[in-house]
C-alpha cells in the first residue's frame, strides 16, 4: 500500500465524486455534521481553559502582588497569604521526601523484579484501589490513624503521610512506566559485561530513566500541591499564625520548620475562607489565592514537559 | 540451562554467589516499597470498616435505619438516615456523567480520529492542565461564575406545555443557584479529562487495518466511527465512564461548595441537594470522636469506600470480558 492511500489526518473521508453513487447524500451530510461536532468538542476544551485563565487573570489583577505573597493575613486590609503559601511548599517538600523514594523503589520492583504471580497481582490491585479511593476518605484514614489513635493531633506530618498514601500509586506507576521505557538491550549489554542485576539497575536503567522519573515527580508534585480534601482533617484547617522563621526548634508547635504543628495550606485556606464567608476582602483573597494555585499548576505542567524534553535531548546527545 | 550453569561453575567462569548476593538486599528493599501499598490498603479498609460499623455495634442503630430518609443528628432521639446522601451522590454523579460522557467521548474521538497534529498538541496539554486544577478552584469558579449565572438566568418556574395535553413538565426555578445541576456541571468538567484519556486509549488501541478496511469499503469517517470504532472500543469507553463515576462520586470540596447541602431527598435539578462527601466534609469538624453523629459520618465514608472498591472490581470485570472475547 502506498502512502497516498491513507488520507491526510483531519480530512473528511467523503469519497471522490465519481465514486459517490454508492454513498448516499445523507451519510455524507452526517459525516460533515459529525466532523464539525467533533471539532467543536475539541475546541470547547481549549476555549474553556482559555476563559478560566483569563477569568483568574482578571480577578487577580490588583490583588496578587509581592506584598500579597509575602505578608500575613489581616482582618482589616487585604493582607497576604504568606503563611499558607509557606505551608503548601512545606507540605509539598515533606510529602515528596517520603513519596519520591518509596515510589521510585516501588516502581523499580514493579518494572525490574515483579514476577507474574498472585502477589504482584495483589500489589496492582492495591495500586488501583488507592487510586480510586476518594481523597476525603484517605483524609479520614489519616485522621483516625495519626490524629486520633497516635494522638498526634493535627500535624503537618500527619497530612504529609496521608498525602503520601494518596499519591504513592501515581508515583509508583509513573516510575514503573519510566523504567519500562528503557530498552531491553541496555539491560542485556550490562548483564553480559558481568554486572549484577542491581548494578545494572543502579548504573544503567535508572540513569537512562531519569527524564521520565523527573516528569513523574513533577506531575505528582502538581497533584500534591493543590490537594485539600486529604488535608482538612489531618494537617488541619485552623487560622495560620504569624510564623517566626528564626525558630528552628523542630519539636515546637509554633515553629514554621516543625513537622509537628498544624499546617493550613493554600487550597485548604481557600476552602476555609469560602465556608466561613467572613471578611470584606474574602473574594479578592480567594481570587488571588486561586490565581496563585492555577499559576503553580501551569508551572508544574510546563516544567514537567520542559525538563523532560531537555534531559532527554541532553542524554541522547551525549 | 542447569547443565550450562554447572559447566560454568566447573570451569570457574561463574563465581559462586556470595552471601550479599544471596540475601539480595536491594530486591528486598524495592519489594517492601511496592508491597507497602498492600499494607496501606489493608489498613485503610480495616480502619474505615471498623469505624463504619460502630454506628450499629456501639450505638445500637439497626442497619436498616440508615436507609431511612430522615437525617436529624441533633434531635432528642437522633435519626441517622443517610438515604438523602446516598441518593444525592447517585443523582449528582449520574447528572455529571450524562453531561460529561458524550462530551468526553467526543473529545477522545476528535483527538484520535480527526485532529491534525497541531490540534492534538494543544488539546492534550490543555486536558493535563485540567487534571491539575485543584478541586477548591473548580468549586470557587462554580460559586463565582456558574451559581450566579444559573440563578440569574432561570429564576422562575420552568414549565413545558403542549397544546391539548397542557403542562407536561414543570420544576421550580433556581432560588439561589446552589443546586444539583450546579454540582453535576462542575463535576462534569472535573471528570472530563479522566473519561477522555481512557477512551482515547481505547480508540487508539483499535488496529489501523480495521479503519482502512472499513474506509476502503466506501464508508464515510463517521460511519467508520459509529459502526466500527465505537463498538470495538466499547469496553474501554465503559471503563472510562466507570472511572469517571468513581472520581465524581468521591469528589468532596468542589461539590460541597456548589450543591447547597440540603439533607433532603433530591427533588429537582434546580434544587439544593447533598452528597455523602459533602456532608462528611461539613460535619466531621463539628463532631466529637466516638459520638453517634460522628459514627454515622464514618458509616457514610464506609459506603463511599464500598462504592470505590466495587468500581475497581467492575473495571476488572469489564476488561476481563474484553480479553476473553
Amino acid at each position: 500500500m502506498t502512502a497516498t492511500a491513507r488520507p491526510a489526518p483531519g480530512r473528511s473521508m467523503a469519497p471522490r465524486p465519481s465514486l459517490r453513487s454508492k454513498t448516499s447524500r445523507g451519510s455524507i451530510l452526517a459525516d460533515r455534521v459529525a466532523t464539525v461536532a467533533l471539532w467543536a468538542t475539541g475546541m470547547f476544551v481549549l476555549v474553556l481553559l482559555g476563559s478560566i485563565i483569563v477569568h483568574f487573570a482578571v480577578a487577580a489583577w490588583g490583588v496578587v502582588s509581592p506584598s500579597f505573597l509575602l505578608s500575613d493575613p489581616s482582618g482589616e486590609t487585604l493582607g497576604g497569604i504568606m503563611p499558607v503559601l509557606w505551608n503548601s511548599i512545606y507540605m509539598l517538600v515533606l510529602t515528596m521526601l517520603i513519596a519520591v523514594p518509596v515510589g521510585i523503589l516501588g516502581g523499580i520492583y514493579m518494572s525490574e523484579y515483579a514476577p507474574d504471580n498472585a502477589l504482584t497481582g495483589a500489589i496492582r490491585f492495591a495500586e488501583e484501589s488507592i487510586s480510586s479511593v476518594p481523597s476525603i476518605v484517605v483524609g479520614l484514614f489519616g485522621l483516625i490513624l495519626f490524629v486520633d489513635n497516635a494522638h498526634w493531633g493535627f500535624t503537618a506530618l500527619a497530612g504529609a503521610l496521608a498525602l503520601t498514601f494518596f499519591n504513592l500509586p501515581l508515583m509508583t506507576r509513573l516510575a514503573e512506566q519510566a523504567l519500562r521505557a528503557v530498552p531491553q538491550d541496555e539491560r542485556s549489554a550490562s548483564l553480559a559485561l558481568g554486572a549484577t542485576k542491581w548494578q545494572t539497575i543502579r548504573h544503567v536503567v535508572v540513569p537512562l530513566a531519569i527524564p521520565g522519573l523527573i516528569t513523574g515527580v513533577i506531575l505528582t508534585a502538581g497533584r500534591v500541591f493543590g490537594e485539600a480534601a486529604v488535608l482538612l482533617f489531618t494537617s488541619g484547617l485552623g487560622t495560620p499564625p504569624h510564623y517566626n522563621f528564626t525558630n528552628f526548634d523542630l519539636t515546637s508547635p509554633v515553629s514554621p520548620w516543625s513537622p509537628f504543628r498544624p499546617a493550613t495550606t493554600l487550597s485548604v485556606y481557600i476552602y476555609k475562607l469560602n465556608s466561613e464567608g467572613l471578611g470584606a476582602f474574602k473574594n479578592q483573597i480567594v481570587d488571588g489565592s486561586a490565581a496563585v494555585l492555577i499559576s503553580m499548576v501551569l508551572l508544574f505542567n510546563l516544567g514537567a514537559r520542559f525538563v523532560g524534553r531537555l534531559l532527554t535531548r541532553r542524554m541522547t546527545a551525549s | 540451562m542447569a547443565q550450562l550453569t554447572n559447566a560454568f561453575e566447573a570451569t570457574g567462569l561463574r563465581a559462586k554467589p556470595g552471601l550479599m548476593e544471596r540475601i539480595d538486599l536491594p530486591r528486598r528493599v524495592v519489594f517492601l516499597a511496592a508491597a507497602s501499598m498492600i499494607a496501606i490498603v489493608a489498613l485503610l479498609l480495616a480502619f474505615i470498616f471498623w469505624q463504619g460499623i460502630q454506628l450499629f455495634v456501639k450505638d445500637g442503630q439497626p442497619i436498616g435505619a440508615i436507609f431511612d430518609s430522615t437525617w436529624n443528628p441533633l434531635a432528642d432521639t437522633p435519626e441517622f438516615g443517610i438515604l438523602p446522601f446516598i441518593l444525592g451522590t447517585l443523582v449528582v454523579t449520574a447528572g455529571a456523567l450524562l453531561i460529561s460522557t458524550p462530551l468526553s467521548v467526543g473529545v477522545a474521538l476528535f483527538l484520535s480520529e480527526v485532529a491534525p497534529n497541531w490540534a492534538k498538541s494543544v488539546v492534550q496539554p490543555a486536558l493535563e492542565i485540567f487534571v491539575g486544577i485543584p478541586s477548591v478552584v473548580w468549586g470557587w469558579l462554580g460559586i463565582t461564575v456558574l451559581v450566579p449565572w444559573l440563578s440569574d438566568t432561570f429564576p422562575n418556574k420552568i414549565a413545558i406545555s403542549m397544546p391539548l395535553v397542557g403542562q407536561v413538565f414543570s420544576m421550580p426555578g433556581f432560588l439561589t443557584g446552589f443546586s444539583w445541576l450546579a454540582g453535576s456541571l462542575v463535576l462534569s468538567i472535573m471528570v472530563l479529562p479522566t473519561i477522555t484519556s481512557v477512551s482515547y486509549d481505547a480508540f487508539r488501541a483499535v488496529p489501523q487495518e480495521l479503519r482502512t478496511g472499513s474506509l476502503a469499503l466506501g464508508t464515510t469517517r463517521w460511519q467508520t466511527i459509529r459502526h466500527l470504532l465505537i463498538p470495538s472500543a466499547l469496553s474501554g469507553v465503559l471503563t472510562a465512564v466507570v472511572l469517571g463515576m468513581t472520581r465524581a462520586a468521591g469528589e468532596a470540596l468542589a461539590v460541597q461548595m456548589v450543591i447547597g447541602n440540603s439533607p433532603t431527598l433530591p427533588a429537582a435539578i434546580t434544587q439544593p441537594v447533598t452528597t455523602l462527601t459533602s456532608q462528611i466534609t461539613l460535619d466531621m469538624g463539628n463532631t466529637v470522636f466516638g459520638e453517634p453523629w460522628q459514627d454515622a459520618l464514618w458509616t457514610m465514608s464506609l459506603v463511599l469506600l464500598i462504592i470505590s472498591v466495587s468500581s475497581v472490581v467492575l473495571v476488572r470485570l469489564i476488561n476481563k470480558r474484553r480479553i476473553g472475547q
